[in-house]
């Protein structure tokens, strides 16, 4: 297999280890690109991709620019920071009209889970979920994946504890779906209130307590307190969450010395995380944002029908754009 | 013997032979005919020779002939939102399905809490004349749970019961109240049990999906708080009681054991939750989106084992129209509702008869006379003397639900796509042929 049959990037769950890997493994080629002197090559050249942010995001929207521009895409962007409803139009018409434009590929990020399926369900072009409500984050899950993957080559028996708000976090269900497709041994601990009911049904392990989740792991992946998604008070105090479950150097102490801790972004430093974990030797969080670009690269191109390059390889549309033609 | 579209409101005395009689009271099923003479029932014979009639007779080719079947929650929509339904459109929904009898919810714009307002629906039901229209009355003015509305005088406009349906009676305290003086009134209060605090901002069913789906849940629990805090005040008051939209098996838990205890507790189910679960929303299709959610596996399996024990009396649609713009929106912002009119009875035999749930008959009991005596409404049943309120079907007749299929002014329903078994040939009102009146349309 050597190209996505599918014609979407909807989320991880349902997709098949093998798809997973053709992403990462495309990835891994497309990074080499980000070093070049010239960052770009020509593999989407004449192909349009829209943005569409219907919530705030600065990273995600950066790093799928950055992977379209690198691609040679043309992108526009297109940001509402209230939902379409609010704003009197609907997200139907909103989509049909920028299809009416005749473009190829829309990247959405939505408040509304299920809001990328209703647009795949609407649109011929193609669409990848950039986020949508507390359902899924493939490209996180798959930048994630890749940064572990660097670490230790095979996931099969890592163990990997996710840590915070499992119920609002789409970040959590992507991670959760694709890393019990490629054989992690995954856990999960937070407040009792923020993880949702029969989690444990998709596969992972629920420790309430963090230090026996975090005992022998390979990695942490650490949530984001999203004081901006929750409708109630889910826990008494940020003071008391980072006493319970924020993730400091003595939490650590549990862990293999290997370890390394993931974080989504942006941290809260001093409540998920503390400040000398994210500035340490066990956190990765820069090289999940290098990574990010390369594996929404990825995406992008296998979705555009584009085929893994074997290796190192010298595909015409891989080379680096020396000049523009014309 | 004559085709039987050759029926016309003209015919004032006729017989309909070579049918096989459902009669769901006496739970038979039997080769006959069945005379009309000036809109009401004269005979039902047993066996295959013609009657002696002055009038003739048509040929009922086989078909099963049943009581007009009774649906006793539906949401008309009109007056206030007649985009989505109106009374007329409505009747036409009920006529197609085989429903002569239909109730009517109060949560319109304004809501059915004067007498005014059940008088105009009542008239636009008879200018339709398509289905006997029977509006349920707000419990409380405007729906907001403070003030009783004038019972006495809803129920000398028309009204059949009480109801603050799309929400729950607001407190106990107005349970209460309202069942004291229903009560008095000798009409039954239908509640929609629902603990709003419990529902919160969930859009579907609490339970392994929503954490799948990442959309925030509705516990079974918030059905059954509500229904357990009013079979509480029950004990009290004794009144008649009608659980509506049953969804959960913890429900249909408290309303065995009530029934059991002796209260005058009646509940329905719809056909959404028999055949569909909480897994079918993986698809984000917001004709699921309904309240009470469709929930789990367990839940559909126990509301069927309701069913079957009689804990649940009837099956009534929850008929709830909305406009296209409305439902083609984000899931968490679509409203709640499918619409079921015309798709009841195939549903039943689907998922009821055909798997051997239930006997034919006894399948027909909880969509003609049990929703009827729930609410006191006449219908349901065939005795001589009885308005002639028919409905003929097809029992092998496989068809593919399609949004074409549909009178009804929307088409948001959940069964689109669904092959059932089973289909409405032709409904009498008042022995009247009412489906030849949709095909003129």
């Amino acid at each position: 297999m050597n190209t996505l049959t599918r014609k979407h990037l909807l989320g991880l769950d349902g997709m098949n280890a093998e798809e997973i890997n053709l992403i990462l493994d495309t990835a891994e080629t497309f990074k080499e690109v980000s070093e070049r002197p010239v960052k770009k090559v020509p593999a989407m050249r004449g192909q349009t991709v829209v943005n569409l942010f219907f919530e705030p995001s600065t990273r995600t929207r950066l790093s799928f620019e950055l992977a379209e521009k690198r691609l040679s895409a043309d992108t526009v962007n297109f940001s509402a920071s209230t939902s379409s409803v609010k704003k009197g139009e609907t997200l139907r018409d909103t989509a049909e009209n920028i299809q009416a434009m005749k473009i190829d590929m829309i990247v959405i990020r939505h408040g509304a889970a299920g809001a990328p399926h209703f647009l795949a369900g609407l649109l011929d072009a193609s669409v990848i979920n950039a986020g949508d409500g507390a359902h899924e984050h493939p490209t996180q899950a798959l930048l994630d994946m890749l940064t572990l993957r660097e670490r230790w080559g095979s996931l099969d028996g890592r163990k990997v504890v996710i840590v915070g708000d499992i119920t609002h976090s789409r970040v959590a269900r992507s991670n959760i779906f694709g890393l019990i497709t490629l054989g992690a041994d995954v856990w999960v601990c937070g407040p009792p209130t923020m993880i949702p009911p029969q989690l444990e049904d998709l596969g992972v392990r629920i420790e309430p307590d963090l230090r026996e989740a975090v005992a022998g792991a390979d990695a942490v992946n650490v949530l984001r307190i999203q004081l901006e998604r929750q409708k109630v008070n889910l826990f008494p105090s940020l003071d008391e969450y980072s006493r319970v479950f924020g993730i400091n150097n003595d939490v650590l102490r549990y862990a293999k010395p290997e370890c390394i801790v993931m974080h989504p972004g942006p941290m809260n430093r001093g409540i998920e995380i503390s400040q000398d974990v994210a500035d340490g030797d066990h956190a990765v969080i820069l090289e999940q944002v290098t990574n990010g670009v390369a594996v929404r690269m990825a995406v992008l191109y296998l979705l555009s029908g584009g085929e893994a390059p074997e290796g190192k390889s010298d595909r015409r549309e891989l080379r680096t754009v020396r000049e523009e033609p014309e | 013997m004559n085709s039987i579209s050759k029926l016309t409101p003209e015919t004032g005395e006729y017989v309909i032979a070579n049918v096989n009689v459902v009669d769901p009271e006496a739970r038979k099923v039997f080769p006959g005919c069945v005379g009309v003479k000036d809109g009401k029932i004269q005979f039902v014979d047993e066996g295959l020779a013609p009657p002696r009639t002055p009038g003739p007779i048509f040929d009922g080719e086989g078909l099963h002939l049943s009581p007009g079947f009774v649906d006793i929650h539906v949401h008309l929509r009109e007056p206030g939102f007649e985009y989505k339904e109106t009374v007329r459109t409505g009747s036409m929904a009920a006529a197609a399905g085989g429903f002569t009898s239909i109730a009517c919810m109060p949560n319109t714009n304004p809501a059915i809490d004067e007498r005014s307002v059940v008088e105009f629906i009542r008239k636009q039901a008879r200018i339709a004349g398509l289905a006997k229209v029977y509006p349920v009355a707000a419990a409380t003015v405007g729906r907001k749970g403070e003030q009783l509305t004038e019972y006495h005088e809803l129920v000398g406009a028309g009204a059949v019961a009480v109801s603050d349906d799309g929400a729950p009676v607001a407190s106990a305290g107005m349970v209460r109240r309202v069942l004291e003086y229903a009560h008095h009134c000798g009409i039954p209060l239908i509640e929609h049990c629902e603990d709003l605090s419990a529902t919160g901002s969930g859009v579907m069913h609490e339970g392994f999906y929503s954490t799948k789906l990442g959309l925030s849940g509705v516990p079974a629990y918030s059905e059954q708080i509500c229904l357990a805090r009013d079979l509480l005040v029950l004990r009290t008051v004794p009144t008649r009681y009608h659980a509506a939209h049953i969804s959960a098996k913890g429900s249909v838990d408290l309303i065995r054991e009530a029934k059991r205890d002796g209260l005058p507790v009646t509940a329905e189910t719809a056909p959404h939750y028999i055949c569909f679960e909480d897994r079918d929303l993986e698809t984000f299709n917001t004709n699921f989106k309904i309240n009470p959610p469709l929930r789990s596996a367990e839940d559909r399996e126990a509301i069927i084992e309701g069913l079957k024990d009689g804990t649940l009396d009837c099956i009534a649609s929850d008929h709830a129209p909305h406009a296209p713009q409305e439902k083609e929106v984000e899931f968490e912002e679509a409203p709640s509702g499918t619409i079921g009119l015309e798709t009841t009875f195939a549903v039943v035999a689907t998922h009821l008869v055909n798997p051997g749930h239930l006997g034919l008959a006894e399948a027909l009991a909880v969509i003609t006379y049990r929703p009827a005596d729930a609410l006191g409404i006449p219908g349901g049943r065939l005795a001589p003397g009885q308005a002639a309120d028919i409905v003929l079907f097809d029992l092998e007749e496989e068809w593919t639900v399609g949004e074409e299929d549909f009178h009804s002014l929307s088409k948001n329903s959940a069964f689109i796509g669904c092959t059932l078994k089973g289909r409405v040939k032709h409904t009498i009102l008042d022995g009247v042929r009412v489906t030849s009146m949709l095909e003129r349309v």
